[in-house]
């Protein structure tokens, strides 16, 4: 009897660990374009000892350098992006974040507040795809259970989407036809793609005219929005976080005047402070010839690095972070996460004008 | 609660351990438990239903019960004479019977207005009514539980089984979840002794209910479901009479795999309780004829049929009488035609037990024809095979089984068209445009299906192939393996876990939950 239950326990062992090799080979691993899947994840590399976290969609990781703020103002900094990134779901990375680390200061891209409920935000299975991307990478928590909850489409919804989550392998068992070298190269892990949350792009391909958008019936920003940003408003203030609404200076999706409206007037109520940064490109210096990698809808790493100089510049003086650019053991650590920074960016302008010659 | 989800793997992992942790005089409470449970996660609505069909049948077999009892006891305290007690006992037969009467009047009145709400015109002009209440879809399992229950309660009048007096326990016969939804429809005879009865767990037989289990979602979810829009593409006209040919194979497939494998579902889980359920398809496409493909496809279902609707008819005294008058007139013939009278009735049911709609009606009228026409035609292939000895050839077994397999699936093809002119239009496109070229001009290809899923599907069909030719010629699978090397087994099954985990068609964009038998 005790050889028997040596065997079988022996034997279930062995399954699980076959089963769970079998998932994480199926699990994309997010390289190439879609390596901003990874960004989620990446976070629980750094977090921890940033003054200053960013919670937001592509306009956050694109658009923010931390390095910059860093080598600049001696502010620590992390962004928590994933793409697509719906408001319901910062609300619940900056919540799980918040079990990490307790920055000074979370910033905040609105452009999320357009999209009020999952169906709004675009098909279904583009939607899950995304939902994907953002969610897979959270560690387990109860911030993750009610992302997950808030996040499913309909089509999710009925199909006990959850367990999927819970098991990956259910989701993404189709893969084993599709697989490729990376998913293979990365099956046990995979240096980040980021640095801090930031994905660099060092392309160049200007905008080439203006982002027209047509005119919508109504501009009323939805009840869903607005529940989840006071719900980041009060988490922030429970825990003596200020937070910090921002709008980066991208041209496309077009941000509305109406909802900048409704957006500066419920900073104004709540005593927050909100910079949309389309308003003062030109004060920032961005050149929409040299800044932007796809005409305009994100900065490129020079974009970046302006944008987040003029940040950094408000984030010191004004809202008074400190420089702490004298505190020797994290000065080591940043010098690392630079170094690596520009080691990336010399790669990838020496990829660009090789391709160019 | 469908048994292609992780909810109920988890409930039913729960059910099992509860089984076997708790005292065994426990044992038939906790499937109890279970089996409300797992109904109660279906609509609440449903739930009418199943109580109707679950009181009304108690309440009859209890009224049935207690008239024998007192005539029991009638008889033998009280010195009566033979006409005497010819009176008590045809004066309680006849109260039995208007008890029986009344119960399945009852329950097959709320079953057919159940499957005529599936009818649109009916559905718009119950709109409004209080029938619109009942317009949610054919209850889960009520074919199914109503057909068992309503068997069990003629038993009882018949005097072939024993009234449950306990109604939890009768409560748990109407409802034991693994059997709830598609059957197999089981005789109360068959499962007394085990539904009641303490189980000691049983290393062998759980192991051989859960490798069942997994064979059925192997069937289910790698073949049937993979399979499944294909059936959808080939319906198309433009696709000529190839079209229509493939469409039959790929139903043949995907309805063997969808039901069988929902039944091996059912059959393993019980089996792993130490419950043995009677099984429903022994390889029904190895028949070489249509009586033996009837022994062999949806056994319960027909074997139900067979006592409940064709023997009464057979033996009633209207059949009877025709027989005499019959014999009389047309000679041999006339001794037959009762039972033809008889089949024609019993598949007419079976027609309308499946569906309301005249492809279903069709598909029991095209069922009966072919049993009476080879019956009639018997003595002329007896005269044939004496003359041709055929029968002695090595090829003539799998002629036979080719012959009836194609047979069996243009019938079958009725399920698939609610029109049936255009069922029929399918075979006048076989004659007027065959179409051969979709097969070599790369159209395989558009209809849903990718190379790899033709791949996966060539290598589930041939493993399904070659363990029914296993079963046929020699026996349990499981058996076998059992008497061999337990790593080699682990093995194997564990690799049919994985190919269920990888290649069944399940997740986002499907929906796997449903079985074809469902909607009947």
């Amino acid at each position: 009897m005790k050889k028997i239950n040596l065997r079988l326990c022996a034997a279930l062992a062995l399954g699980l660990a076959a089963l769970l090799l079998v998932q994480a080979l199926v699990c994309p691993k997010y390289t190439g374009v879609s390596r901003d899947g990874s960004l989620t994840g990446e976070y629980y590399g750094f977090a921890g000892g940033n003054d200053v976290l960013f919670v937001g969609d592509c306009e956050v990781y694109e658009n923010f350098s931390p390095i910059t703020l860093w080598e600049n103002y001696g502010i620590p900094s992390a962004i928590r992006g994933s793409p697509q990134q719906m408001i319901w779901q910062s609300y619940y990375l900056l919540e799980d974040a918040l079990r990490y680390e307790t920055p000074r200061a979370v910033v905040f891209n609105v452009l999320s507040m357009k999209y009020d409920t999952p169906k709004s935000a675009g098909p279904d299975s583009r939607r899950e795809a995304y939902n994907r991307m953002t969610l897979d990478g959270m560690r387990w928590s109860k911030s993750k259970l009610d992302a997950i909850e808030a996040s499913m489409t309909e089509g999710e919804q009925g199909r006990d989407a959850l367990w999927s989550y819970v098991f990956p392998l259910l989701r993404y068992h189709e893969r084993w036809n599709t697989l490729e070298k990376e998913d293979v190269q990365y099956l046990f892990g995979k240096d980040p793609v980021s640095h801090n949350g930031y994905l660099m792009q060092a392309g160049v391909k200007p905008v080439t005219g203006e982002h027209v958008e047509p005119p919508l019936a109504d501009y009323t920003l939805g009840e869903n929005s607005w529940y989840y940003l006071n719900k980041m408003e009060q988490l922030c203030r429970e825990k003596g976080i200020q937070l910090i609404l921002v709008k980066a200076p991208t041209l496309s999706p077009v941000w509305w005047s109406q909802w900048d409206r409704q957006v500066a007037d419920y900073a104004a109520e709540k005593g927050l402070l909100y910079l949309n940064f389309l308003e003062v490109q030109d004060e920032i210096g961005i050149d929409w010839q040299q800044d932007t990698y796809d005409t305009g809808l994100h900065l490129n790493v020079y974009g970046a690095e302006k944008l987040s100089d003029y940040f950094g510049k408000i984030l010191s003086e004004d809202v008074g972070l400190p420089d702490r650019r004298t505190e020797e053991a994290l000065s080591r650590r940043w010098a690392e996460k630079c170094a690596r920074y520009y080691e990336e960016k010399a790669g990838l302008e020496a990829q660009r004008d090789g391709g160019d010659a | 609660m469908s048994f292609i989800s992780v909810p109920f793997l988890l409930f039913f992992g729960a059910v099992s351990l509860a089984y076997y942790l708790l005292p065994r005089r426990w044992q038939w409470g906790v499937l109890l438990a279970g089996s409300v449970i797992f109904y109660l996660t279906a609509d609440l609505r449903y739930w009418i239903f199943l109580t109707v069909c679950t009181v009304s049948g108690y309440l009859a077999v209890c009224r049935m019960d207690d008239r024998l009892r007192k005539l029991d006891a009638y008889l033998r305290e009280k010195p009566l004479t033979r006409e005497e007690k010819k009176a008590a006992r045809g004066s309680v037969k006849g109260k039995n019977r208007l008890t029986l009467a009344a119960c399945l009047v009852l329950n097959f009145a709320m079953l057919f207005v159940c499957k005529a709400l599936l009818l649109p015109a009916v559905r718009t002009a119950a709109e409004g009514t209080a029938l619109s209440f009942l317009s949610l879809g054919l209850p889960l399992g009520i074919s199914f539980y109503l057909f068992q229950t309503m068997g069990y309660c003629i038993d009882v009048y018949r005097g072939k089984a024993k009234a449950q007096r306990n109604f939890l326990k009768f409560a748990l016969f109407t409802t034991y979840f693994p059997y709830l939804i598609q059957g197999p429809i089981s005789a109360y005879g068959k499962l007394e002794g085990q539904l009641y009865t303490s189980h000691d767990f049983d290393g062998k037989q759980w192991s051989f209910g859960v490798q069942r289990m997994l064979w059925g979602y192997f069937k289910k979810l790698v073949i049937a479901d993979r399979i499944a829009p294909l059936i959808a593409s080939l319906r198309a006209p433009e696709l000529g009479g190839m079209g229509f040919f493939l469409l039959t194979l790929s139903y043949a497939v995907q309805i063997y795999g969808d039901f069988t494998g929902g039944i091996d579902m059912t059959i393993g889980m019980s089996e792993s309780l130490g419950i043995c359920l009677p099984e429903n398809f022994i390889r029904p496409y190895f028949s070489k004829n249509i009586a033996e493909y009837w022994r062999r496809w949806h056994i319960s279902l027909g074997e139900w049929m067979k006592d409940y609707i064709f023997y009464p008819i057979s033996v009633s005294g209207p059949m009877l009488r025709l027989s005499k008058t019959a014999r009389a007139r047309l000679g041999n013939f006339g001794k037959r035609l009762p039972v033809y009278v008889a089949s024609l009735a019993t598949w007419f049911v079976t027609g309308i037990w499946h569906g309301l709609t005249p492809n279903f009606i069709l598909w029991g009228m095209l069922n009966c024809l072919f049993i009476v026409g080879s019956e009639e035609c018997a003595p002329l292939y007896a005269r044939f095979h004496n003359r041709f000895h055929l029968k002695e050839k090595g090829w003539y077994g799998g002629f036979e089984i080719l012959r009836m397999f194609l047979l069996m699936n243009f019938i079958r093809a009725c399920d698939l068209f609610p029109h049936v002119g255009d069922y029929f239009a399918g075979f006048g496109r076989m004659l007027t445009n065959p179409n051969f070229a979709m097969l070599t001009n790369g159209t395989l290809l558009t209809l849903g299906l990718t190379g790899p899923d033709f791949a996966i599907l060539g290598f589930g069909i041939a493993l399904l192939f070659a363990v029914s030719l296993y079963q046929e010629k020699k026996g349990s699978v499981r058996e076998a393996l059992w008497s061999g090397n337990v790593w080699l087994r682990y093995g194997l099954f564990f690799l049919l876990l994985l190919a269920v985990l990888l290649m069944g068609k399940y997740g986002t964009g499907y929906n796997a939950g449903s079985f074809i038998y469902n909607q009947f």
